[in-house]
């Protein structure tokens, strides 16, 4: 949007609407054009991959830009692909019927490479449920992210070896699980130290449908009052289901984080440089105890809500077409072609890399066996608990009466 | 052997005193938990003594507060949340139950969650409206947690560190129209805690008929046993303290010596703790029973306005009622 103070008045004069208020019940709703991040959005690259001129927006973050090398480049780009192709393959799966369920990322693979890749080893990542980039950047194998939605368990990575936690379905709960780790953090005293390899900030992720939690805005509160080393990721894809940004919110997200007492910034989503820097520079103010920022990375999801939605009831294709048009890997290739990042062998190797991924997500998730039966019971509780103890023991008495019917 | 007398909120304030003194990782954290000590004065003093990191004050939202916990004890820490008045926990029921319940099962036994959500329950103080709710049987039906009370000034000073010492997330339910009763406290560490947290408790020896209750019901069930015995009937009191897990073997071991079974509580009695143990009685002992298991218990309405309470909350009569009704079978 051109004007932030339109959004603020509804995009008509104020006394306008004051009028409608009283003569209407209904609040009047307020289309934004949710193609164009506006005049406040920080980005480095446009769509057909031309590096932008440094503005008010993007000159705060142009020295990490500039420090990236071409490995650098290299290197985000293969994550880009690769995440891409593993969610293409988590689609596929669930089509083929080996999974109950998948939440596809596409589109949205730049907002989670530059936002994954900016964290390090010692912080720590809360996601919702969309975030298999994010994973990937943390070091989780994509084939783990599938359990959950084979049914399988709820969740099949230690997340305390990745500092990756689990997915979290109802949104916005893991906001405040994020704010707390950061607290923790605080007491730890690796907040702040000067050490680079000591200092650490959580990041949450959640996307705009989750703005409008409870727990998103206590978490905002919480952090802020606490100052907490942290980072909150929004992803404003646009839509929460079939729900599009004018039914949830008046102002967007990165406006609110300054009415919640810290920094928001919008950062292009399909911009992985720009989203890497802007979120680099909020973690290491985060890491130095400045506490935290709230990045809005704009973006869009190309896809279905998950695979059991169906976008074309609720969205008109024409804008879609736009969003191809911002495609983040079409974009960072561009940017690469033209300054010269990386030569035509170095895309085909990554293209390949691709196919063997899939193949192996694919080959492993056929694989992988129906948990037995009897783990059921486990980890209810770290301690005995004599109730889930005794209904283990009815349940084996039970499947061991079919045995023996069998035997007779 | 170490003894003080003591109230039941002096109880608490001691036990959790002596958790923070035991293990840095504990931290309290509430509404104004730190310079007032909380509503009840529980945490008095603490703030001053351990510092503003490890006695939080917290914004006023107990989503938050039990979510933020939840961040914490990830980290390593074990905290103690507490929430103002049982009738505000309904905020933070969603992190509760989806959360807090969860983390173990859904990460494979990865993550513990030692938290603790103390909440002050019951009626009998002619609080205004949601200050005297017993809501435990909305945790208790959930698995995941662990959900208790205590009744008395040396439980209270016990269970509330041994529930900060269990690696689950507790439900810590405290009477709180029994916060200023007192009474003689063991407190020699080496002698370690007379219960185990999970243990029901014989209160009082008997052979007619058991009353089966916990938290602020525990007194008023031993008076009404009391009077009963002047007339000449033994009555049993069995103190839940933990109802989940339910200690079965020490309600059935006393179901099935007295063959009768009345279950008090303040709760509504419809889908109420008391529910759960009338079945679990009847399926366990049912050879053994000389009546049903009766339920004395609030009334299926909302906790209704103070002037209401003393037709609203079981009190002697309505259980001497209840046993006798029982003993007539």
């Amino acid at each position: 949007m051109s004007d932030p103070s339109e959004v603020r008045q509804g995009g008509m004069p104020s006394d306008l609407r004051h009028t409608m208020h009283h003569e209407t019940s209904v609040q009047p709703s307020m289309e934004h054009d949710i193609t164009d991040g506006g005049p406040e959005m920080v980005q480095f690259v446009d769509g057909d991959g031309n590096r932008l001129e440094t503005n008010e927006a993007n000159a705060p973050y142009a020295r990490i830009v500039e420090e990236m090398t071409s490995e650098d480049a290299q290197s985000m780009y293969r994550d880009l692909v690769l995440v891409r192709r593993m969610d293409a393959e988590g689609h596929a799966l669930q089509r083929q019927g080996e999974l109950g369920l998948w939440p596809s990322l596409l589109g949205q693979e730049a907002a989670q490479v530059g936002a994954g890749r900016a964290l390090k080893p010692q912080d720590y990542a809360f996601p919702g449920y969309r975030e298999h980039g994010v994973a990937w950047c943390r070091g989780v194998d994509p084939v783990n992210l599938l359990g959950m939605f084979r049914g399988v368990n709820h969740g099949g990575w230690n997340s305390n070896e990745n500092n990756f936690h689990l997915y979290t379905i109802v949104i916005g709960n893991q906001m405040l699980h994020a704010t707390g780790y950061a607290m923790g953090m605080q007491r730890d005293g690796v907040v702040g130290t000067g050490d680079p390899e000591k200092d650490a900030a959580v990041m949450a992720f959640t996307g705009d449908g989750g703005t409008a939690q409870g727990d998103y805005n206590e978490a905002m509160v919480f952090a802020s009052v606490a100052n907490a080393p942290l980072v909150f990721f929004v992803q404003n894809n646009q839509w929460a289901i079939s729900e599009p940004n004018y039914k949830q919110f008046r102002i967007p997200p990165y406006q609110r984080a300054r009415g919640f007492g810290f920094p928001g910034v919008r950062v292009d989503g399909n911009d992985v440089l720009a989203v890497y820097a802007v979120t680099k520079a909020a973690l290491d103010a985060a890491r130095a105890g400045q506490g935290p920022t709230l990045i809005e990375a704009f973006t869009y999801r190309m896809g279905a809500h998950t695979t059991s939605d169906d976008p074309t009831k609720y969205r008109i294709a024409s804008e879609v077409d736009i969003w191809r048009e911002k495609d983040p890997i079409k974009r960072m290739r561009g940017f690469m072609e033209a300054n010269g990042h990386a030569d035509p062998e170095f895309f085909a190797q990554v293209d390949a890399e691709a196919d063997e991924l899939a193949a192996r997500i694919r080959r492993e998730c056929q694989q992988m066996p129906d948990p037995a039966p009897l783990t059921m019971f486990d980890n209810v509780y770290a301690g005995d608990h004599p109730v889930v103890a005794a209904e283990r023991e009815e349940f084996i008495a039970y499947q061991a009466s079919f045995v023996e019917e069998g035997a007779n | 052997m170490a003894s003080q007398k003591m109230t039941l909120a002096k109880g608490l304030n001691t036990g959790l005193r002596k958790a923070m003194e035991n293990d840095p990782k504990v931290v309290l954290m509430g509404e104004d938990v730190g310079k007032l000590g909380g509503v009840f004065r529980i945490t008095e003093g603490l703030q001053k003594d351990f510092g503003e990191d490890r006695v939080i004050d917290t914004p006023l939202a107990e989503s938050g507060i039990v979510g933020t916990a939840v961040g914490l004890a990830m980290r390593g820490y074990r905290p103690v949340a507490e929430i103002q008045f049982d009738g505000f926990i309904y905020p933070a029921f969603d992190q509760i139950i989806s959360q807090v319940a969860k983390m173990h099962y859904r990460s494979l036994g990865h993550l513990k969650l030692p938290m603790v959500i103390r909440v002050p329950f019951g009626g009998g103080i002619g609080a205004v409206e949601h200050h005297s709710e017993s809501n435990e049987a909305y945790f208790a039906h959930t698995a995941g947690l662990r959900v208790v009370s205590c009744s008395d000034p040396s439980d209270a000073y016990w269970m509330i560190q041994q529930a900060i010492e269990t690696d689950d997330p507790v439900l810590f339910y405290e009477p709180k129209r029994r916060y200023h009763e007192r009474a003689e406290v063991d407190i020699d560490d080496a002698a370690g805690a007379p219960l185990g947290l999970h243990q029901a408790r014989v209160v009082r020896e008997g052979t007619d008929l058991t009353l089966v209750t916990y938290g602020p019901m525990v007194k008023t069930c031993t008076q009404a046993a009391e009077a009963a015995a002047a007339e000449g009937r033994s009555l049993e009191v069995i103190d839940l303290r933990s109802l989940s897990p339910l200690d079965r073997e020490t309600i059935f071991a006393s179901a099935k010596k007295t063959g009768r079974v009345v279950v008090v509580h303040e709760a509504s009695t419809f889908l109420g703790m008391g529910a759960e143990l009338a079945a679990l009685i009847q399926a366990e002992c049912f050879y053994n029973l000389e009546a049903p298991v009766l339920r004395v218990g609030g009334y299926n309405l909302p906790y209704p306005p103070s002037r209401f309470e003393e037709h609203f909350l079981p009190d002697l009569d309505r259980i001497l009622d209840s046993v006798d009704k029982s003993l007539a079978f």
